[in-house]
């Protein structure tokens, strides 16, 4: 306990509000790296994750690779591609993004699929082109299932992002290895709370995003029930039609 | 008019849910598909709007092949109701109503005017516009979607059991409220039900279909139970049997009509 209390009292330390490797300076560094690291898994993960919530096509492949992914060490990732591509910000970026991608995938395809296909077959039985099916009806209708993806790999990106001070000087991991190599506990644990207060703070964030998004026609219907809760475990809803499809 | 020319369906898992089927439907009257399930109808019903394409045969409208038409294009020129409404949760009643003209280009203001004027035709009060699908009643939701299906004022009205799911009392308000529209409107409707009494009281032509997509009759109602084209459709129609079995009685002069079990139908008018 008295370590701990040693970790806050070297937050609110003045001195190490200011100068060089700054606490501010520090939050900004990793807020900074955890917006790159999920824009970049962003742009990769959520269009394939859309085709594929889309079309039904290709789910097993995407299943696999975010299995896989997920079960890669990250550090293992970092150390390999650190020895390859040398110190600086490029390792621990891509170590990331794969961090990242799993849950974005999983949260994009499960949202889309979790729209009621009867719904998706009137919208293309009145004459909706397949992009306007996208924009217009599943993605609203998902958006809540694709936002809990969106947060839960921020929450990971944050967490991790720690790792990025082992081949870089760069983020809150910094006052981690720093304290740990120095025996500075104080910093070590404090370094440690600020990751865990940013992660929670950022999550708030996205808990309330989450909420904002259900639409309104649906939040009619469900009240309380969708707000509780992560959403992922209400992909799946709706009947698939089966009488007169094509495939 | 839509023309069926020795249409099949077979779908890649080696089902064929509809096997050369030839149909003229004749435009402006109602003609209703029944069948029980796996009859193909639905199927049949799902090839004018091209939701699913034939693997033989031809499908007509106007004499055009529907495929040669993009179905997107097809499909905005064509209204279509379906069971549980189909409607866009996520959207007014108002907004899912002025979706296809929005779709197609028209103003906004106008679409919405439009959009209005449809829930007057259909019995909606004009105070449900700004409600979502959720909070109406089935037979609401039900008339939203006729009210859709009419938005771009379609000479097509494609329709798949769209009373299904609603209780009786509601539905045969829905089928009077749809005669009293087709009496205003003279759409060419095409409806599927496996209903045998609401096709009887809907349609002007009546196809029976049976499993395996084949046509057993079609012809008007009278002509069907005057004369059933085989067994399985004076079975289907229940012609033998019940309230469509009937028989006159003479009581004290006048001539009663009694079904099967002799339950009173009617007196015979003079």
């Amino acid at each position: 306990m008295n370590l701990f209390l040693d970790g806050i009292a070297w937050i609110l330390d003045p001195a190490n509000w200011t100068g060089v490797g700054s606490i501010p300076e520090r939050i900004g560094q990793h807020l900074l790296i955890s917006a790159v690291v999920l824009v970049i898994a962003s742009i990769i993960a959520l269009p394939a994750g859309v085709a594929v919530g889309h079309s039904g096509r290709g789910k097993e492949p995407a299943v696999m690779v975010s299995g896989g992914l997920r079960a890669l060490p990250t550090l293992g990732v970092l150390t390999l591609f650190a020895l390859w591509l040398g110190i600086g910000l490029q390792a621990p970026v891509i170590a990331l993004v794969i961090l990242a991608i799993p849950p974005l995938l999983a949260g994009a395809y499960a949202g889309l699929e979790s729209v009621d296909r009867r719904t998706i077959d009137a919208a293309r039985a009145m004459g909706m082109r397949e992009d306007q099916i996208i924009g217009k009806v599943e993605l609203p209708l998902g958006m809540p299932i694709v936002v809990g993806g969106i947060r839960s790999a921020t929450l990971q990106i944050i967490a991790t992002a720690t790792l990025a001070a082992y081949v870089a000087d760069f983020g809150l991991g910094r006052y981690i290895f720093a304290g740990l190599k120095t025996r500075d506990y104080a910093e070590m644990l404090g370094g440690s709370i600020l990751v865990i207060i940013l992660a929670l703070a950022i999550d708030g964030l996205f808990a309330i995003t989450q909420r904002l998004v259900v639409p309104h026609g649906v939040r009619a219907a469900r009240g309380s029930e969708l707000r509780s809760g992560p959403s992922r475990s209400r992909a799946a809803m709706g009947r698939p039609i089966t009488e007169g499809n094509q495939e | 008019m839509i023309e069926f020319r020795r249409v099949t369906k077979q779908f890649p898992d080696g089902t064929v849910a509809v096997e050369n089927v030839d149909i003229v439907i004749p435009p402006r009257k109602t003609t209703v598909l029944v069948g029980s399930s796996g009859s193909g109808k639905t199927t049949l019903l799902r090839m004018i709007n091209r939701m699913v394409d034939p693997s033989g045969g031809q499908v007509l409208i106007d004499g055009t092949d529907v495929a040669t038409v993009d179905p997107v294009q097809l499909r905005r020129g064509i209204g279509y109701v379906m069971q549980n409404s189909g409607l866009l949760p996520h959207r007014t009643v108002i907004d899912n109503v002025a979706t296809v003209p929005l779709l197609r280009g028209t103003a906004k203001r106008q679409a919405y005017d439009r959009a209005l004027e449809l829930m007057d035709t259909v019995g909606l009060d004009r105070s449900l516009a700004d409600r979502y699908p959720s909070q109406l009643s089935g037979g609401q939701q039900q008339r939203v979607g006729v009210a859709r299906g009419l938005a771009v004022d379609p000479n097509i009205l494609l329709m798949d059991e769209p009373f299904g799911a609603v209780d009786p009392i509601v539905r045969a308000e829905l089928q009077q409220e749809l005669l009293r529209l087709q009496g205003e409107l003279g759409k060419t409707v095409v409806f599927v039900t496996h209903d045998i009494d609401e096709a009887f009281l809907l349609g002007d032509q009546v196809v029976i279909m049976q499993r395996g997509g084949k046509i057993s009759q079609a012809a008007s109602p009278t002509e069907i139970l005057a004369r059933p084209a085989d067994a399985f459709v004076a079975d289907f129609v229940g012609a033998d049997r019940g309230k469509r079995a009937l028989h006159l009685t003479d009581v004290d002069g006048r001539r009663v009509v009694v079904d099967s079990d002799g339950r009173p139908a009617g007196v015979l008018a003079p």
